[in-house]
Parts: structure tokens; sequence; C-alpha cells
């Protein structure tokens, strides 16, 4: 297989165009703009390539439902104010049952921000974000290899559930060059019978997210939560490194995980074997697995450039069986492995544990 | 090992052409390596700069917070990061612009005229090939020949009189510190 040098939105792209999307709409926003650049190129390429620069987030949204109605494999990019923008238009394809890509190349914020890389929006994508009873699934890259295997298994994920799925990631994730190699996506398997491309001589197909009957909309609601049960027990990922002999595990996703590895090395120079648990979905989130590792180690350090959300899902998952401290910095700042080593050393102690424990 | 070097100068200069191509050189040479732009608000005519990691584990951060090395091709990248490198750390100074001394004096520093090297050679849009071939000389963290095939991939479509002008402007710069040295 080829190793490429690539940078992670431009990755992206190319991992969408791969896996078969054809349709993209978006509007610009730092730092995620190489995604339409790219997309812009390549979709021309490609046989049945569409892209729009929509005149807004919504418009984009609402393009990629008519696309996905249509058949077409789907995909919107946008960084977090957009993003915002975007959730009526997921609520739309959650109640709709239609599957889409929507990669959050996340920036400091709340409001407009800034354009620095940020994981501020960590509620907002595992909560659902737009308003009503669904979820969807969201996916938490920390390399530009992750960043092409779970584009390319997003658009999976997104046919096999009928849901949208989310690439969360933030600038840096985005800016970054790495090497990366293109796995071959599996064949596409989605029923024509989902497509809207005219009756004809057959049966009219309705897909709409307006059921005005309170008791069928109630029974739509429970449809939605069987098929959430289902992707929450089958698709959790996660990824463990060096827990094994660990006596602290830190919890850290994306950008995050990556400082945390870093942290880890240093950690374990000086004698503190840390390990880490790394979320690869975000939701579902791999909260059994968690559990069962709160059975053996006693302390945990939830690390976020947030701050504290994550932090929120550690603890439903380790339900008191652990001590769990907290380290976030929020706003844009990226901060080194260094600092987080040294925030671990002060807020651990061998003999009491995590010291401001929750 | 881990090596983290920042290059830096005019928005123009090639900076992100530089550590583009040593993070191609540097994965070709069997690295793991990420390259991170900055990406800020720039203006026109302002500062452009990248991070280059290199390095034989995975690595955390792309962010150098203490660089082992900078390349400087203009007199505000100097400024803006002298004081971050790593002692016993090395600056390249592109002293055909930079007139002023750095401040640092836990060092190496290599002084390169680097667009007046370009200029001879007959275009001075080669004055960071020049650099590069300086850089690599001392720091040796790339093979020339492996650095070179990485810098015509990068240059891609570019016609082969600038690949070959770059070839040139490349050896100049390794031979340079040879003969200062």
């Amino acid at each position: 297989m080829n190793k490429v040098l690539m940078q992670g939105n431009k990755i992206i792209g190319e991992a969408a165009i791969r896996a078969g999307c054809r349709f993209y709409a978006g509007y610009p926003i730092t730092p995620q703009n190489e995604i339409p650049e790219y997309m812009a190129e390549r979709l021309r390429e490609v046989e049945g390539g569409v892209f729009i620069q929509s005149e807004s987030e919504v418009a984009a949204i609402h393009m990629v439902i008519g696309a996905s109605a249509a058949g077409a494999r789907s995909m919107t990019s946008s960084s977090s104010p957009g993003i915002s923008l975007k959730q009526e238009g997921i609520s739309s394809l959650a109640a709709c049952e239609l599957p889409a890509v929507i990669v959050n190349m996340m920036r400091g914020g709340p409001g407009l921000g800034n354009i620095s890389p940020s994981q501020g929006d960590y509620f907002q994508a595992t909560r659902g974000g737009g308003h009503g009873d669904y979820r969807i699934i969201v996916l938490g890259p920390d390399s530009a290899q992750e960043l092409a295997d779970l584009t390319m298994d997003a658009f999976d994920l997104a046919d096999r559930y009928r849901t949208p799925v989310m690439i969360l990631a933030d600038g840096m994730m985005g800016q970054m060059m790495e090497p990366v190699i293109f796995k071959t996506p599996k064949p596409r398997a989605y029923p024509e019978s989902f497509i809207m491309k005219g009756a004809g001589a057959g049966k009219s197909k309705i897909i709409r997210g307006l059921i005005l009957d309170p008791l069928d909309m109630e029974e739509h609601n429970w449809t939605l939560d069987r098929k959430y049960q289902v992707i929450a027990r089958k698709e959790t990922r996660h990824e463990l490194f060096k827990a094994d002999d660990a006596e602290l595990i830190l919890v850290a996703y994306g950008t995050g995980a990556r400082i945390a590895k870093g942290a880890i090395k240093r950690l374990r120079e000086q004698g503190l074997r840390a390990g880490l648990f790394r979320p690869i979905t975000l939701w579902p989130f791999p909260t059994n697995e968690l559990r069962d590792l709160a059975k053996k180690i006693e302390n945990f350090l939830v690390f976020e450039m947030s701050t504290g959300q994550m932090v929120e899902d550690v603890r439903l998952a380790i339900q008191g069986r652990a001590r769990i401290g907290f380290h976030g910095r929020p706003g844009g700042v990226v901060p080194t492995p260094v600092e987080l080593t040294n925030v671990v050393m002060r807020k651990y102690d061998r003999k009491e544990g995590i010291i401001d424990h929750y | 090992m881990m090596v983290k070097t920042i290059f830096s100068g005019f928005g123009g200069q090639g900076v992100l052409m530089m550590g583009y191509s040593l993070a191609h050189g540097a994965m070709s040479a069997g690295y793991h390596v990420t390259f991170l732009p900055a990406y800020g608000a720039e203006v026109r005519g302002g500062t452009a700069n990248c991070t280059v990691a290199v390095s034989d584990d995975e690595i955390a951060s792309p962010i150098a917070s203490e660089p082992n090395n900078i390349v400087v091709l203009n007199t505000p990248s100097l400024y803006a990061f002298q004081n971050r490198v790593a002692p016993g750390g090395a600056l390249f100074l592109n002293s055909s612009i930079i007139a002023v001394e750095s401040s640092r004096h836990d060092v190496r520093i290599f002084k390169i005229p680097s667009s007046e090297m370009a200029e001879k050679l007959g275009n001075p849009r080669t004055a960071n090939t020049v650099m590069m071939g300086a850089f690599l000389k001392i720091t040796g963290l790339v093979p020339p020949d492996i650095y070179l095939s990485s810098m015509a991939t990068v240059m891609g479509s570019k016609k082969k009189s600038v690949i070959e002008i770059n070839r040139k402007a490349f050896a100049a710069g390794h031979e340079f510190l040879k003969i200062a040295e």
C-alpha cells in the first residue's frame, strides 16, 4: 500500500471520495476550509460527483438531506459555529432516518470564539445536538490514519443504521500533515428500496420528520431508541495504551489523547505507571469497557481541551468505583505533554491517589 | 530520537515548502513525522511558519514549545522564535536578509547568505532550498538523496528545470557549510 503525506482535512476529503461520497455541500469556515477546497476539485473528477458551495450552513445540511434521500453518499463539514447552525438539519436527518456524514473540526468557543483547536463541542455532538430525542454516532480520530479509516467507516455506519454520523476532530487534526495509507473501502450495501427515485407505477414513498399524531410520534421515538440501543451494544470502540500494569489511567480522546500519550511516556520515565483509555466512539461511549477497567484500577484522570465535558461520561461509567481527577484547557489552548505530565504529578499521590477527586 | 524544527519567514519565501519537503523526506526515510502549518489569521506580507517533528517513535504533539532547531529567513522570525530554541539547539539564519545578531549564546548559529547564493544560481526563489542544504548538512536528519527525491515529489508537476535548479541550490547550501567550517 502507498503511504502518502497529507493534511488532515484533505485526508477526510480523499477518504470520503474513495468511500463513494458523491455529494458535498458546505460553507467556508476556518480551520476546515481545505475540505470543501479538496471536494470541489475531486468531485469534478469522479462520475456523478456534485459539489455545492451553499449560501449558508443551514442550506448545506438541507442539501445533504435531499441528496441522501435521493441515494447519494453525502457529506458536509464545518467548524464549531457552523455546526451549531446545522443542528436543525441534523435533527431532521435523524428523524427521517437518512444516512449522512458530518465533519466538525472544532475550534475555540463559545460564540464565534477563535480558530484554534478545541474540544468544546463534545456535549453538543454526543447528546444529539439539535432538538428532539435522538443520538448520532460520533467518531473521535486521533491521527491522520484514523481520519482516513474512520471517515470511510462513517459512511458504512451511516448506511447500516440510516443515521447521521459525525467525525469530531479539531483544528489541529485538520491542519496537521501526517503519513497515511488509504484502506480499500467496502462496497456499499444500501438497499435500493430506501432510495427516493420516483415511484413510477409503484406505490409512493414518504420520508418525513413531521408526525403530528403523538402516539405515532411516540412509536417513532421508541423505534429510533431501539436502533440507538443496538448501536450502543455493537459499535463502541476504544483504545488502551500501556494500561496493563497501570496504577493510573488517563482518559482522553482525539488531540487530547495524543498529548496524553506523550505525557504517559514521560510519567513512566519518572517511575509512575500511567496508561491511557481512549474512546474512539464518543457516542456510543465505551461505558462498559471503562467500568471494567475501574474494577482493577482506582485512579483516573480525565484530560480534555474544554472545561470538562467527557468527564461526565467517565463519571457515569465509573459510578463512584474509582477516584476521578480532571485537567482541562478550554478556549483553543493546546497544552504540551510536559504540562500534562506536571499536572498528573501534582494531582496524583501514590498513597492518597487522585487528590482533587470529584 | 525526537527532533522538532520551526521554519519561519515572510509569506512567499517558501517556508511551508521547506517544512513539507523535510516531512516528506523524513517519512521516506522511515521516520514518524508530523507537519503543522501556522494557520492563524495571517496578513499578506506577514510571517509564515510551520513546525516539523521527526521521530523514531509515535509523535504525541506536533507543536514545538521548545524546538531543537529553527530555520529563519527574515528578521521578524528570528525575534519571534530564537528564545524558544532548546539550549544546545541550532539556529539557521538567512544572513542575506538578517543583519542583526541573535541574542542566544547557548545554541549553535549557522549563517547562510541564502538569498545571495540563490540569486547567483539564477533563481532567487531557491533561497529556501539553499537553507535546506545547509540544514540537512548539519542535522543529518534525512540523507540528501532521499530528501532530493522527496523535494521532486512534493514539487509535483513543476517543470524539470525548476527541480534542477533546486538541486543545485541544495548542493550549494550543503557545500557552503563545509567550506565555512
